[in-house]
């Protein structure tokens, strides 16, 4: 199973690497290594979520509401730094973040407790998030004027070669790699998904490690809010609209599965950068706006009905395995 | 007995009265935007108020829905319907999804006029431009060869492909291009309204026409993106962002050097027009090609054979007034 799943990633890889070669004979420019960093640079934020997304996914869950809890939490951060200029980034960093953890709990709280259905929770949630934006700001945006030098600059500055962006997106990836696999929660976010029942047997409280998942990935959210307003300079309440599909994308095609316990860190790691390339590549390759639509639905379909595919595969390994012993 | 059944006639008569009373005291005028949010919209609802305060007799309902969908603005209209407001002044998602809605609110008597992006014909008694399309397509190319008296190529970053003014004024533009010696239109990109995707077209932009001298932005989200691009791409000074945007977004990007100058209409004398406009439709008034509608103090609009009229020429914002009017929008 560990063999297959790392084809998976190495198909992948391969896709990716066709797609940039595809590219770049279209327009050469575009594997320049500075233009390629600028593409990951680009993608950091689309993997940090997906990193949040895919820990909530394990579990059988889904999380709509992590674009909109970007947008409140990015709101927050810049009304903080416009409210109080003087506050270090750091404490503006903790606090996107925090926030960003509560509203993840109110999701997590509501999965455990209240036993709804996770995307009818999150789509409430998506909704309530985004309208609170509205009530706290009248509407009114967050201009690049507004905002401290330092609040913008923090993202941009140069870290030996690459922004500080790019340095957090890896920092994050190395973390949740632990997490998944080294700590009893990331290995409880595979059993929760994987056979919730079995899960149970094992003293696995199913409730509990998804109100965890979900505070993960608001947390990841958070800092993303902050990222997000930073990097574009300017939080109004439509921020990041739509992104969640984004997102979800980005785990699919990295071969997380919907049905839950299936995928891995690098998976997401990879979906999230498919996404990127392909979304860096169509401004610069010249095709109509529709066709650029349909270009990325008709890759998201592909991804998921070579995923299909190998999951029904994994199924037949595991029981000629079985069979052998 | 019977005097409780008088008493009760009575009160009932005179309860019908008041309420009559009380409707044609308060004339209802729904102010319904692309979504609710949107700083332009919120301008526009200010001049909205102040033309209800100034008439009296008028309650200005602000709504719309919370993303620019028009699926959306069919709900709002639907609701508005059952409210039996007196007037709708919608700015439309789109040109057709929105007639059999408002159809349907013109056969139970309510004035229906759309302002800044429109609706078919069939839709609509009549639609305010805030100035003329060929007066904007006009203006954003000058914003940009005032700047370039060299000539140079130059770029446009639009809302969506389907949206509908920026599609008019950008036809308008090319109409016009001629007569700026130099300019050299390279390419039309769209950003779609999101900050995220507008970024990456400008950046894509950059790389592909190196020689690039002005972006040209005409939707408030893409103009703000697009300098923040150039300003992270290090070229400001080389790459001029103009277009359309409202002084409070672009003060910044002003001050920066990314953008030299930029333009847009006032949005709360739109607002405070469409107001006018609707009570003047309720109090009698036909639209009809040739009539003249009034606008407060505003003038008056007159109407071509599409029952279209124009408020006012755009107004240029640079580094010596945008300070002043990012306090008012």
């Amino acid at each position: 199973m560990a063999k297959l799943l790392k084809n998976r990633e190495l198909l992948l890889v391969g896709a990716i690497l066709v797609l940039i070669a595809l590219i770049a004979w279209r327009f050469p420019p575009f594997v320049a290594p500075a233009n390629l960093a600028r593409v990951y640079n680009d993608t950091s934020i689309l993997i940090i979520l997906a990193l949040g997304q895919m820990a909530v996914i394990l579990t059988r869950c889904i999380d709509l509401s992590m674009a909109a809890n970007l947008a409140l939490s990015g709101m927050v951060a810049a009304m903080l730094n416009a409210a109080f200029p003087g506050l270090p980034i750091p404490v503006i960093i903790l606090s996107a973040m925090a926030l960003g953890a509560i509203l993840g709990m109110i999701n997590g709280a509501l999965v455990w407790k209240l036993d709804i259905p996770p995307i009818v929770v999150t789509l409430g949630t998506l909704t309530i998030y985004r309208g609170l934006i509205f009530l706290l700001t009248n509407g009114k945006w967050i201009n690049a004027h507004q905002m401290s030098d330092a609040f913008k600059s923090f993202p941009r500055a140069d870290l030996a070669g690459l922004p500080v962006l790019s340095w957090l997106s890896v920092v994050m990836v190395a973390v949740m790699f632990l997490v998944m696999s080294r700590t009893a929660l990331g290995r409880a976010f595979f059993a929760v998904g994987g056979n919730p029942h079995a899960a149970v047997y094992t003293g696995i409280d199913v409730g509990r490690t998804r109100f965890f998942a979900y505070c993960l990935s608001g947390t990841l959210a958070g800092l993303s809010g902050y990222l997000w307003v930073s990097r574009y300079a300017v939080a109004y309440v439509d921020i990041a609209a739509g992104f969640e599909l984004d997102i979800i994308a980005a785990c699919v095609i990295g071969g997380i599965s919907i049905a839950g316990g299936i995928g891995s860190v690098p998976g997401a790691v990879l979906g999230a950068l498919f996404l990127g390339v392909i979304k860096n590549a169509l401004p610069v390759i010249n095709i109509s706006p529709f066709a650029q639509m349909a270009i990325s639905g008709m890759v998201i379909i592909t991804a998921v009905a070579v995923n299909a595919r190998a999951e029904r595969r994994k199924g037949r390994v595991i029981l000629k395995k079985a069979e052998a012993v | 007995m019977k005097i409780l059944k008088s008493l009760m006639v009575t009160a009932a008569v005179s309860l019908a009265l008041m309420a009559n009373a009380a409707h044609a005291e308060n004339k209802k005028i729904a102010l319904v935007v692309k979504a609710l949010g949107i700083g332009f919209f919120e301008a526009a609802n200010k001049g909205a108020q102040e033309a209800a305060k100034e008439l009296g007799n008028v309650e200005v309902i602000y709504t719309g829905p919370t993303t620019t969908t028009a699926e959306g603005q069919i709900e709002v209209i639907n609701s508005l319907i059952a409210q039996k407001v007196d007037a709708i002044a919608v700015s439309a998602n789109d040109t057709d999804a929105l007639v059999p809605a408002l159809k349907k609110a013109m056969d139970r008597g309510i004035k229906v006029i759309s302002w800044d992006s429109g609706v078919a014909k069939d839709g609509r008694l009549m639609h305010l431009n805030p100035s003329s399309s060929p007066l904007i397509g006009n203006m954003i190319i000058k914003l940009a060869a005032d700047n370039l008296p060299d000539g140079g190529d130059v770029a446009v970053l639009s809302a969506t492909a389907t949206s509908t003014n920026q599609n008019v004024w950008i036809e308008e533009m090319k109409k016009v291009q001629g007569n700026y010696k130099g300019i050299n239109v390279v390419a039309t990109v769209y950003g779609d309204d999101l900050a995220d995707k507008s970024y990456r077209e400008t950046q894509g932009l950059i790389q592909s026409y190196p020689n690039l001298k002005a972006i040209i932005a005409p939707t408030s989200v893409g103009i703000v993106a697009a300098a923040q691009a150039v300003t992270d791409a290090g070229k400001i000074g080389q790459i001029n962002v103009t277009g359309l945007g409202l002084p409070s977004e672009m003060a910044g990007h002003v001050k920066s050097g990314a953008s030299k100058s930029f333009a847009i209409w006032n949005p709360i004398d739109l607002g405070y027009s469409a107001t006018m406009i609707a009570n003047d439709l309720i109090n009698g008034a036909e639209a009809k090609p040739g009539a003249e509608l009034k606008m407060g103090r505003m003038g008056a609009v007159k109407l071509d054979d599409n029952n279209e009229g124009a408020m006012a020429d755009p107004f240029v914002y640079d580094a010596k007034n945008v300070e002043e009017f990012a306090k008012i929008f």
